[in-house]
This record gives structure tokens, C-alpha cells and sequence, in this order.
């Protein structure tokens, strides 16, 4: 008589998720959720922010099993690593531009955001947790730069933790207070090595709510507008499973070439001379993801008001980000996708070479040409985001939306309706 | 009709299989990588090259008088190195190898029967045992006694009482089986590792 | 697909911006010289790896230390178990433990050694040398930009300074040190060494060499790294063709 009860595994699971739904969970999430049919390749970003998390996250910590964190110890761990521990070389040339690479996908990830409108309603808190993210993002690599001890990791601690001092009154004794001392030293580098190892926790926890939000009312689309039923629609798996890992294989080929073939293109030689409290190097530089930031806290040459300037360039670059925030209410516009934004569709290029113009301005000494480029770039960064935001939502007349993401697929892309039809609400 | 429904369905099995034989290759492709790229993030963990570089010490063994021993440290361990007298290489030379615990015959134990090199760490879970200074108990048999857990130790090191189940290890058989690493240098001198 | 270009285009200009800004210094460009570990084929050559070492042996270690170099390091250079062990033993080292009677001592090199510097510390090193203190070499070719073109370029840079050059005593003029101005007077003269395998000991060919032999310094596991990742972008490649092929045939009825 054949046994028709259900085989060992299956009673195993049941059981299990009778009790904890961990795998009802993932099947919904992944078989049940929907997505819409639509999506295009800067989907896969966010797919890959979360890989590189966990690789930076896996690699560090088997970086963790050979580091001393400290002053007179640090450079020459470091230098163990790459020449005495097995593949030593292979994990820190990961670790080293897998961040170069995690910045890459984040900050695509967010332009994406910003040309799809998927930072509005109903995905507002979706957005702020993205920008959390951003802000834990650079507070790590910046506190992790420190850790080789290198020239380059000892004078930009320095210069960074300095522009605390701006603060008014309390500014120096705050100083004091994150430097553990009187000026960068072995417990700055303490302190720095504990945090860098936290943080990334903390960004876990803040993806998985960035998850969580995610779901709530599911991804947005090229089009900008709601799904409205299964014929939107596909299941996440297998679709955009295979996608993603299609995505997956060709960033990893970019990231191999650079651990094997271009290690330390995107770093400084400077940080390869052990740090030197008495000696500054010619020009402290930033890695590239920071240089934007970099250039607008240094654009500010003159005072404003009774703010000394640099104390105006340290609120404006923090500001830089801060600003993000409120983009949900800054964007005035009652379209999504900058598809159907015909203004809009061309000022974000501005701001995006805006943006890698400051990237150049933050990368050069700040002399003749590079300052002025650098107040101009300063400059049209906050107009876009105080002015043109608002006033482009207002002013531009977007162009009819499709009714529907099936309908759109359908007739062949995402172009207008027929004329004379009326506007979908978004 | 039929020909065409049976054309259809053939159509789409030969999909599936492709697809299937797709999702296997890619199964696969995804399985190596995966595996290829843990085993060196694995593999860091391993002794670097300095750790297996810094592994000889040199030893003068002409201040050691017979009877007396010596305790030197090798690879992290502490090492016994006992100058025997003639009573204790005869005690290890009589010895029953069939009434052992673990057999092993003393001549395989030594390379010169008046030196015996030994690790000083005791089988059963670690502990040094006593027997390297004078006024050490020696247990009875005249060579170490662990006073962790009882285990005693002959003038081979040999495991004889308690709950040890090995002898005590030459120089660098816990790891490899093979020679034992030391060398005589010199009439006075012995290298090990 | 255009979608991509444009951002990609962005996004690498970005990237660059650190490379690009290097290069607006006021140093003359540096001549650039072919190296065998150029290039994503690259390998050191072993015989001039060992010229090399012989030039820092004879002429650099004076005052040039390489802390970060073990004599055990040198079996990549091709030399054999036995030859290393020999090069160490040339060496008197001082035993990192005190002897019976507290003393440090000397004692011949072994393989676990760090190859010894020519100077106790810094302090000793700056006094031997007009309070100008010499690089450890170590990682030279990694630290300086331009590489071992850089190095090259300093090694065979001296000359007379132009007229009206404000020389600072004891100073060398150098074409390509920033600022024209270094301390090191020129390391290498022709014949300063004689080749084991015969090679003529010109300056450019002993300066070749020894960058080459830093440049292993620096970075020695290059010849690893470069044939893992070719290995590893073959496969790469593979795995992108394979999940493409699956994408396309899942999404077949979605399109």
C-alpha cells in the first residue's frame, strides 16, 4: 500500500513554521509578493547594495581576525595581511573596494530614486530610511578609512574630527572629546575600530526596516504609476530572482577586475606610508564616494553673517544630505516617474553632472578655476533642491500617463496613451 | 490536430528540459562560485607564513647534567628535553609494550637514548605535567605526573595510569605523522623544528 | 540599453576624478618604462627580481631598510631553500630575546628573520645622514604616484641644475623628486655592481632591476592575484553568458 502521508521533510517543516511562519514568511515575500512587470536594470541596485552589505560585513570581520587596532601596530597588521596571512591580499582588496563599489550601487541607487520619484507618497519613510542608510554608509567607510593607519587615514581623521571645532563654544572641547586626546591618536583608533564594527549592524537593522517598508506598498516602476491588478504584476521569484543574480554575475565581474587587476587605482599612495603626526602629506584627499562633500565644505571661503565660513562649509556639506530628507515635500509634483516629467527629465541630468563636477572640484587642490567651479557646483546643488524641486513640480505640464502598467507592456513601452485620454491618477 | 497538439507539447517539453538543464548549469556555475570564493575567506584562518616560519629553536645541552631536565618553549608549547641516566633508560627499555595503553617502543621514542625530547603537554586535556624541577613528584614511575587529573607519565613519557590515552607527543607528531622535528646538530646541540 | 551609457559615462568620470587630479602636479610627466609586471599578464621577472636584490643588497641597504621583508620571502625571487638560508646566514642579526645574561646579542640570520636594518632607529638613521631620514623601501613602489615609473624616474632623474637654480647645500638636483631638490645624492653609478649572471651593470639596467625588485617588495603576491583573476573573470564570464541565457528563456513569455 503506497504511503500516502507527506515524506519526513515536509512534516519537518510544517512543524516548524506551525510554530515560527519563517518559511510561509520567505515564500510569500518571495513566490506570493508582486512586482511589477515592468522594472528596468536600476532595479537591481537596491538587490546589490544588500550582496555588498553582507560582503563587506564577511569580509571585514575575517579582516577582524588578523588586525591590531592599534596606533603602533595597526600599518604593520595590516601589511601581515597582505603578505603573511593566506589570501590576506585577497580579503583586504575586497574589503578595500568593495566600498568603493558599495558607494557605486548606493548612490545609483539613489539617483534611480530620484528619477523615478520613488521617494513620494506612499513611499516617503521608504526614502528616509535610504538616506539613513547613506548617512550610517559614510560614517563607516569614513571611520574605517582610519583603521590602516596610513597617512592619509591619520590626516583625514584629522581634518574631519576638526570641523567640529566649529561649533560654536563647545566646538573644541567636543573635539577633544571624539579625539580621546589633544590631537588623533591609538584611542581615537580604539573607539574608531569598536564603532566601525558596530555600525554595520546598525545598517542591517535599517535595511531590514527599509525592507519592511518596501513591502508595505511594493516597488515602484519605470512608469511611476500603481499596479492595479495580477496583469501588472509577476511574481518576484522566479523572475526577478534570476534578474538579480543575472545582475549579480556582471557586477561581480567589475569588482573582480578591480581586487585582481586595478587593486589601488580608485585609492591614494599616501595611505601606504605609515601615519606621520609631524608630516602632512601635500593634499589631503577623501576617497571618491566623499570628494562631493568634500568640495562643498570647502567652497566656502568667505563668512555669512556672523558664521565663520568654516563653520558655513561644515553645515552646508552636512546639509548636502540632511537636505535629502525632505525631498518627499521639496518635489512638488503630482507625477512620479520623471518619464512623463518633460523638465524635470532634463534638470536631473544637471544635477547629476552637478554632482560629478563636484567630485572633480573635491579631488583638486582649491586653487584659481577649481574654487569657482566648486561655489557654482555648491550653489546649484541647494537651488535644485530649495527651488527647482518645488518650482518644476509646480510649473510643468507632465505628459499623460498610461492607464495602466499592463496596458503600457502591452502596447509596446511606456509611451503616452492615446491623445484625448484622460490622465490616470498616479 | 493531433499532430499539432502532439507538436506543442513536444515543443514544450524541450523547453523545459532546456530550461531545466539551464537551471542546472546555473545551479552548478552558482554552487562553485559560492564554494570557490569561501574557502580563502576560510582559508585566512589557517597559521599565516610567519606563524609556520617562526618554528625552530636551538638548544645547548651541555649545561643539562645526566638526571637533570630541561624545559624550553617551541611553537607555543613547552618542550622537556631530560638528559636520562642509566637507571631511567633501562626502566624505559624494560617496559612490557603489550601491557601499554599506547604501545610504542622507547627506541622509537629517541634518537640518543640519553636524550629524551618530549612535548610537556599532557594528552588528556592539556595541562603541563610536573616532573621538570627538582622536588616535583614524578609519579611512580620516575617521569611526570599531571596533577590535573592523575595521568602518569614513564621515563619515556609514556602514558601508564590515569585517564591520558596517548604517550606524551615527540616534537611535531600531534600534527603530522613522520619523523619527530628535532635534529642533533652537534654533540651538544639540538634543533627543534 | 543608451539609458546606460550616459550615467556609466558619469559615474566613471567620477571614479576618475581622483586619478585625474593626480596628475595636474607641477613635476615634469614621467617617462614611462616597460615593466614585465605590467599589464593584466604581468609577472615579475625572477632574474631581474635577483638583480635587483643585489643592487639593494650592495648599494641601498647602507642606508634603506625593508622592514617588511623576511629572508624567507626571498624563495619567490627563484632562489632555492638551501640559497636562502645561506643569504640569511650572511647576515648578523640581533636575537629579538636577551641571552642568559640579559645581554642582546648577534647572532647569523635564519629564514623567520626580517632582513635587518641598517640603523637601530630613525633618530640613528637621520644622524648618519645630515638629519635627513631614508625611506623604508618596503613599500615605496605603492606609496609614491607614478609607481615604479616614479622610482625609475628619481633613480635616474640627477643632474646639473639650470642655471639660476637656487641649490640648498648639500642638496642634489633631481629632474623628477618635487621640488627638484634631494637629499639623496645619485645611488648608482655604472659598474657600481657586478651581475652574477653578467648582465652589464649600466644605471639604467641596475635601476630597472632594483624598481622591479621593489615592486615585488611592495606588493608580492602580484603573479598570484594576477593568474586567480584571470581564472576568476573566466569563470565570471561564463556565469554572466549562463544567467543571461536563463533570464531570457524565464522572461520569454513575460516579453
Amino acid at each position: 500500500m503506497a504511503d500516502t502521508r507527506p515524506g519526513a521533510a515536509t512534516r519537518i517543516i510544517r512543524w516548524i513554521d506551525y510554530r515560527l511562519p519563517f518559511l510561509q514568511f520567505l515564500n510569500h515575500e518571495l513566490n506570493e509578493y508582486p512586482t511589477p512587470r515592468n522594472l528596468n536594470y536600476w532595479w537591481n541596485y537596491g538587490s546589490l547594495a544588500g550582496i555588498m552589505l553582507v560582503v563587506m560585513i564577511v569580509s571585514g570581520i575575517v579582516l577582524a581576525t588578523q588586525y591590531t587596532p592599534s596606533s603602533e601596530l595597526a600599518f604593520d597588521s595590516v601589511e601581515r595581511i597582505m603578505r603573511d596571512v593566506n589570501y590576506g591580499w585577497l580579503v583586504r582588496y575586497a574589503h578595500m573596494n568593495g566600498a568603493s563599489m558599495f558607494f557605486a550601487i548606493v548612490y545609483i541607487h539613489l539617483f534611480r530614486g530620484l528619477y523615478y520619484g520613488s521617494y513620494k507618497a506612499p513611499r516617503e519613510l521608504l526614502w528616509i530610511l535610504g538616506v539613513i542608510i547613506l548617512l550610517l554608509l559614510i560614517a563607516t567607510a569614513f571611520m574605517g578609512y582610519v583603521l590602516p593607519w596610513g597617512q592619509m587615514s591619520y590626516w583625514a581623521a584629522t581634518v574631519i574630527t576638526n570641523l567640529f571645532s566649529a561649533i560654536p563654544l563647545i566646538g573644541p572641547s567636543i573635539v577633544t572629546f571624539l579625539w580621546g586626546g589633544f590631537a588623533v591618536g591609538d584611542p581615537t583608533l580604539h573607539r574608531f575600530y569598536a564603532l566601525h564594527y558596530l555600525l554595520p549592524f546598525v545598517i542591517v537593522a535599517v535595511v531590514l526596516l527599509h525592507l519592511v517598508a518596501l513591502h508595505r506598498h511594493g516597488s515602484n516602476n519605470p512608469l511611476g504609476i500603481d499596479h492595479k491588478g495580477p496583469q501588472d504584476t509577476i511574481p518576484f521569484h522566479p523572475y526577478y530572482t534570476v534578474k538579480d543574480m543575472f545582475g549579480l554575475s556582471v557586477f561581480l565581474l567589475i569588482y573582480a577586475f578591480f581586487i585582481f587587476f586595478a587593486p589601488n587605482f580608485l585609492g591614494e599612495p599616501d595611505n601606504y606610508i605609515p601615519a606621520n603626526p609631524m608630516q602632512t602629506p601635500n593634499h589631503i584627499v577623501p576617497e571618491w564616494y566623499l570628494l562631493p562633500y568634500y568640495a562643498i565644505l570647502r567652497s566656502i571661503t568667505f563668512p555669512i553673517l556672523f558664521i565663520s565660513s568654516k563653520l558655513a562649509g561644515v553645515i552646508l556639506a552636512f546639509s548636502s544630505i540632511f537636505i535629502l530628507f525632505f525631498l518627499p515635500w521639496l518635489d512638488t509634483s503630482p507625477v512620479r516617474s520623471a518619464r512623463f516629467r518633460p523638465v524635470y527629465k532634463w534638470v536631473f541630468w544637471l544635477l547629476v553632472i552637478d554632482v560629478v563636477a563636484l567630485g572633480w572640484v573635491g579631488a583638486n587642490p582649491p586653487e584659481g578655476l577649481v574654487v569657482t567651479v566648486g561655489q557654482i557646483a555648491t550653489f546649484y546643488y541647494f537651488v535644485h533642491m530649495l527651488i527647482l524641486f518645488p518650482l518644476i513640480g509646480k510649473l510643468e505640464r507632465p505628459r499623460s500617463l498610461p492607464s495602466s502598467i499592463g496596458a503600457a507592456v502591452l502596447s509596446g513601452g511606456a509611451r503616452l496613451s492615446g491623445a484625448g485620454a484622460p490622465m490616470a491618477k498616479p | 490536430m493531433a499532430d499539432v497538439a502532439h507538436q506543442n507539447a513536444s515543443e514544450a517539453h524541450a523547453g523545459e528540459t532546456r530550461r531545466d538543464f539551464l537551471l542546472l548549469t546555473a545551479g552548478a556555475i552558482g554552487g562553485v562560485g559560492v564554494a570557490a570564493t569561501i574557502w580563502p575567506f576560510v582559508d585566512t584562518l589557517n597559521p599565516a607564513r610567519d606563524t609556520l616560519a617562526l618554528s625552530t629553536t636551538e638548544v645547548d645541552l651541555a649545561p643539562i647534567q645526566a638526571g637533570q631536565r630541561l624545559t624550553v618553549a617551541w611553537r607555543g608549547k613547552p618542550v622537556f628535553i631530560a638528559h636520562r641516566t642509566a637507571e631511567e633508560i633501562k626502566a624505559a627499555q624494560d617496559v612490557d609494550i603489550s601491557q601499554l595503553r599506547d604501545p610504542q617502543k622507547d627506541s622509537d621514542r629517541v634518537q640518543k637514548p640519553e636524550w629524551l625530547v618530549i612535548v610537556g603537554v599532557c594528552t588528556h586535556l592539556g595541562c603541563i605535567p610536573l616532573g621538570q624541577k627538582a622536588g616535583d613528584d614524578r609519579g611512580q614511575y620516575g617521569g611526570w605526573f599531571c596533577p590535573c587529573h592523575g595521568s602518569v607519565y614513564d621515563t619515556s613519557g609514556r602514558i601508564r595510569q590515569g585517564p591520558a590515552p596517548l604517550n606524551l607527543w615527540l616534537p611535531g607528531q600531534a600534527e603530522t605523522a613522520g619523523q619527530a622535528l628535532y635534529k642533533f646538530t652537534s654533540e651538544t646541540v639540538v634543533t627543534i623544528g | 540599453m543608451l539609458n546606460h551609457v550616459l550615467p556609466a559615462a558619469l559615474l566613471s568620470a567620477l571614479l576618475l576624478a581622483p586619478a585625474l587630479a593626480g596628475a595636474a602636479e607641477e613635476a615634469p610627466p614621467l617617462p614611462r618604462q616597460e615593466w614585465s609586471f605590467d599589464g593584466i599578464f604581468g609577472t615579475y621577472d625572477r632574474a631581474s627580481l635577483q638583480r635587483g636584490f643585489q643592487v639593494y643588497k650592495e648599494v641601498c641597504s647602507v642606508c634603506h631598510a625593508v622592514k617588511h621583508l623576511y629572508f624567507r620571502d626571498l624563495a619567490d625571487l627563484g632562489y632555492s631553500e638551501d640559497e636562502v638560508k645561506a643569504i640569511a646566514a650572511g647576515y648578523q642579526v640581533t636575537d629579538p630575546q636577551p641571552n642568559d645574561q640579559g645581554e642582546m646579542y648577534q647572532r647569523p640570520g635564519r629564514p623567520s628573520d626580517p632582513i635587518p636594518a641598517p640603523f637601530p632607529n630613525d633618530q640613528a638613521a637621520r644622524n648618519a645622514n645630515n638629519g635627513a631620514f631614508p625611506p623604508d623601501q618596503s613599500m615605496i613602489v605603492k606609496a609614491r604616484p607614478g609607481g615604479p615609473n616614479y622610482v625609475y624616474a628619481i633613480l635616474t632623474g640627477y643632474k646639473d641644475p639650470p642655471p639660476g637654480f637656487n641649490m640648498l647645500s648639500g642638496m642634489n638636483y633631481n629632474e623628477y623628486f618635487p621640488g627638484h631638490q634631494i637629499a639623496m645624492p645619485p645611488p648608482l653609478s655604472d659598474n657600481a655592481v657586478t651581475f652574477a649572471d653578467g648582465v652589464p651593470a649600466s644605471v639604467p639596467q641596475m635601476a630597472h632591476d632594483v624598481v622591479t625588485f621593489l615592486a615585488w617588495a611592495s606588493e608580492p603576491n602580484l603573479d598570484d592575484r594576477h593568474r586567480t583573476g584571470l581564472k576568476v573573470i573566466l569563470f565570471l564570464i561564463v556565469a554572466v553568458g549562463v544567467f543571461y541565457a536563463m533570464k531570457r528563456k524565464i522572461w520569454a513569455p513575460v516579453h
